[in-house]
């Protein structure tokens, strides 16, 4: 079981009631009116701390991600803060884990090729390689490229980037999307043949298949809790099985929040309204805003809408923390009462890769140093040895992070 | 009520197939869908009485085909599909309707092929831009339900609005066209996105056919000052404002449309 602290770098503290005068807090919520550049100057230096604090605690991996124009989280360069963060774990076998940065937002999107290559050089080997298909608003609103675009330039900009990382011999790209004269990648990534690939999605059909037929790592990544994510796993292991790929549960990584307290009622004292603020004000989005009509598959746009795996999205505004909690959108308690949560759903979905979110919503550095602290002391030990008696291996972890912890440097 | 069949007419070499929607007799006569997708509404059903209607699907939005777009990346590619659609159809002059999404390929094919094109008819057409009067396409795709009827109509009185505005009681059925309404969203948008501005302005001057530019007064997508522009950009054109009426002149506006559009075919051309 590898499990690592994924941040999404919130700004944690809009103003009250922002949310009635702005319909989302995504693509056209205006910095200069709600918010301050001082305090994302504060805001990036917390999570870097908070990321290098859960490397250095016993989290196994840190991971950064990518979005743009929101207050969700706007880490708009994941490799910027995962090589600061690499640099800062030199000679540990932390993972640095990119989910990450978007190739398709990048043209061309060889730049994510070099930047990949050149952050596993940094981190000496420890890098994997996050490939997001990317949030359809991102790539629509932000970026200006049609929604129906995506998938296409997706899947090329993997074998362009893939292709580059080890070929031998420049070569000529003359593809659908992009066209490059002579391909000669510098650096090469130090992991052969390339770095461990991990897909973040959000229940598509249609990245399965692509995960599963590459052999790279699906991360599940959602905003509907692990009870719904059951039918969406369940989806995902039985296309693995009829694909002919095995079981192997590092062939999943799955993303909580989790808030550990002293008990469970100082939990829901502690945590309730920082979930809230993450569903209710970082949330704040219409639907259709957020998913652009073409940015999916046909197959999967009609999965989504004729089977409805998953709730309407503007469920999350009227929930609580209650339901989040009974749903298990978040795990938080004492950290017996987390422990066995947690199993629970590595079990039940069968994640080999968990990712956990200690940082949620509004939550503020210290909270969140704390919670770090407690989760790696008094819930990790007790989940490393999940899958030991199985036996597997993690292909999707980078081997330089397999050995024995190194000193810090 | 006229009989229409829908025929498959092969374009682009051997690439795609188009389907087209056909009723009625007499000359010829194109209709060019809004965003939105083909409907064959009672403004197509009137005009079916004097003419034979063609109303190509665009690429993608016709039910069952949906992964036809795939071989449409532009505005160039649509306009050739439909000027090889036309050949096809040995249609060689036509009178040329477009609504919106469909009034920027109306111009786009009557820019291409000036000659033949017989008249042409604007309906809140996209296609140019000026700084003073901006849109996107993120203007009608990125509205839910509860929003777009808002900036789609304006006279929500009329009772073909009201169809529209209507759902499917059947629960699978209304979720089936929902899915059916966003892939024709995300097909149209695919040629078009993030802005229409995609060079109309640079060939519109081609148009040699007479033109009429119509629009809802009060058209809150795509703002009427559009009508004299477009009208400037054209040798030949009339402006016809819509009084009471938004961006969907054939739902809204059936009676007001269908006489300035009849009247207007109808006109000897003007030398």
């Amino acid at each position: 079981m590898k499990i690592s602290m994924f941040h999404l770098m919130p700004y944690r503290d809009l103003p009250a009631g922002f949310e009635k005068k702005y319909n989302s807090s995504w693509f056209t919520l205006p910095f200069p009116k709600v918010a301050d550049a001082n305090k994302a100057a504060q805001y990036y230096n917390w999570t870097l701390d908070e990321l290098q604090f859960a490397a250095a605690a016993g989290f196994d991996g840190i991971c950064t991600n990518e979005h743009h124009q929101n207050a969700y989280g706007f880490m708009v360069n994941p490799n910027m803060m995962g090589s600061v963060l690499a640099r800062a774990t030199r000679g540990t076998n932390t993972a640095i884990i990119q989910m990450g940065e978007t190739a398709v937002f990048l043209n061309p999107p060889i730049r994510v090729a070099e930047e990949y290559a050149m952050l596993d050089c940094i981190s000496e080997g420890r890098m994997v390689a996050g490939f997001p298909v990317g949030l359809g608003g991102d790539f629509a609103h932000s970026y200006g490229f049609a929604p129906m675009e995506q998938r296409g330039r997706y899947r090329e900009a993997h074998d362009l980037i893939t292709k580059a990382w080890q070929a031998e011999e420049v070569f000529v790209w003359n593809g659908k999307y992009y066209q490059l004269p002579m391909v000669s990648t510098w650096p090469r990534p130090v992991q052969k043949p390339h770095p461990p690939v991990w897909v973040p999605g959000n229940a598509s059909p249609s990245t399965w298949d692509f995960v599963l037929q590459n052999n790279y790592c699906y991360c599940y990544l959602t905003y509907f809790g692990a009870k719904g994510a059951d039918k969406t796993v369940g989806g995902y292991w039985k296309r693995a099985k009829e694909l002919g790929r095995d079981n192997n549960p590092y062939r999943l990584g799955y993303l909580i929040p989790v808030g550990v307290a002293e008990t469970d009622q100082a939990a829901d004292d502690l945590y309730a309204r920082h979930i809230e603020y993450f569903y209710h004000k970082l949330l704040h989005i219409p639907e259709a805003l957020f998913m652009p009509p073409g940015h999916m598959t046909h197959s999967s746009l009609s999965y989504l809408i004729t089977k409805r795996p998953l709730p309407p999205f503007d469920t999350l505004k009227k929930s609580s923390y209650r339901d989040f909690k009974n749903n298990e959108y978040l795990v938080t308690g004492s950290a017996e009462s987390v422990t066995e949560q947690l199993l629970s759903i590595i079990k039940r979905l069968r994640v080999g890769n968990l990712m956990l979110l200690p940082q949620f919503g509004s939550m503020p550095h210290e909270t969140t140093m704390e919670n770090i602290d407690r989760i790696a002391k008094d819930v990790l030990p007790h989940l490393r040895q999940v899958w030991d008696d199985e036996g597997w291996e993690n292909h999707w972890w980078p081997e330089n992070c397999k050995q024995q912890t190194r000193q810090a440097a | 009520m006229v009989n229409t069949h829908t025929e498959t007419v092969t374009v682009l070499g051997d690439l795609l197939d188009i389907n087209i929607d056909i009723a009625g007799k007499g000359e010829p006569l194109v209709f060019l869908h809004s965003a939105g997708g083909l409907q064959w509404d009672p403004f197509l059903e009137r005009l079916a009485e004097k003419y034979t209607v063609y109303a190509p699907y665009f690429p993608g939005t016709f039910p069952g085909k949906p992964n036809d777009i795939e071989h449409v990346e532009d505005v160039w590619d649509a306009t050739l599909a439909y000027d090889d659609l036309l050949a096809a159809l040995e249609i060689e002059s036509t009178f040329l309707i477009g609504h919106s999404f469909g009034g920027l390929l109306a111009g786009e094919l009557a820019a291409f092929k000036p000659e033949r094109i017989r008249k042409l008819v604007l309906i809140a057409p996209i296609g140019l831009w000026h700084e003073d009067a901006p849109y996107t396409v993120a203007d009608w795709t990125a509205k839910g339900a509860d929003e777009l009827p808002k900036v789609l109509f304006h006279n929500t009185d009329s009772e073909l609005v009201k169809a529209a505005l209507t759902p499917p009681e059947d629960e699978d059925i209304a979720a089936e066209a929902l899915v059916q309404f966003l892939w024709t969203l995300g097909c149209t948008a695919k040629v078009i996105w993030p802005i229409p501005d995609k060079g109309l302005r640079k060939r519109i001057h081609r148009v040699s056919a007479p033109a009429l530019v119509v629009w809802g007064e009060n058209d809150a997508l795509i703002p009427p000052a559009y009508a004299r522009i477009f009208a400037d950009s054209l040798k030949q054109a009339e402006v016809c404002m819509i009084p009471n009426c938004g961006h969907v002149p054939p739902l809204e506006q059936l009676d007001t449309l269908t006489s300035a559009v009849s009247k207007f075919l109808a006109a000897p051309a003007q030398q």
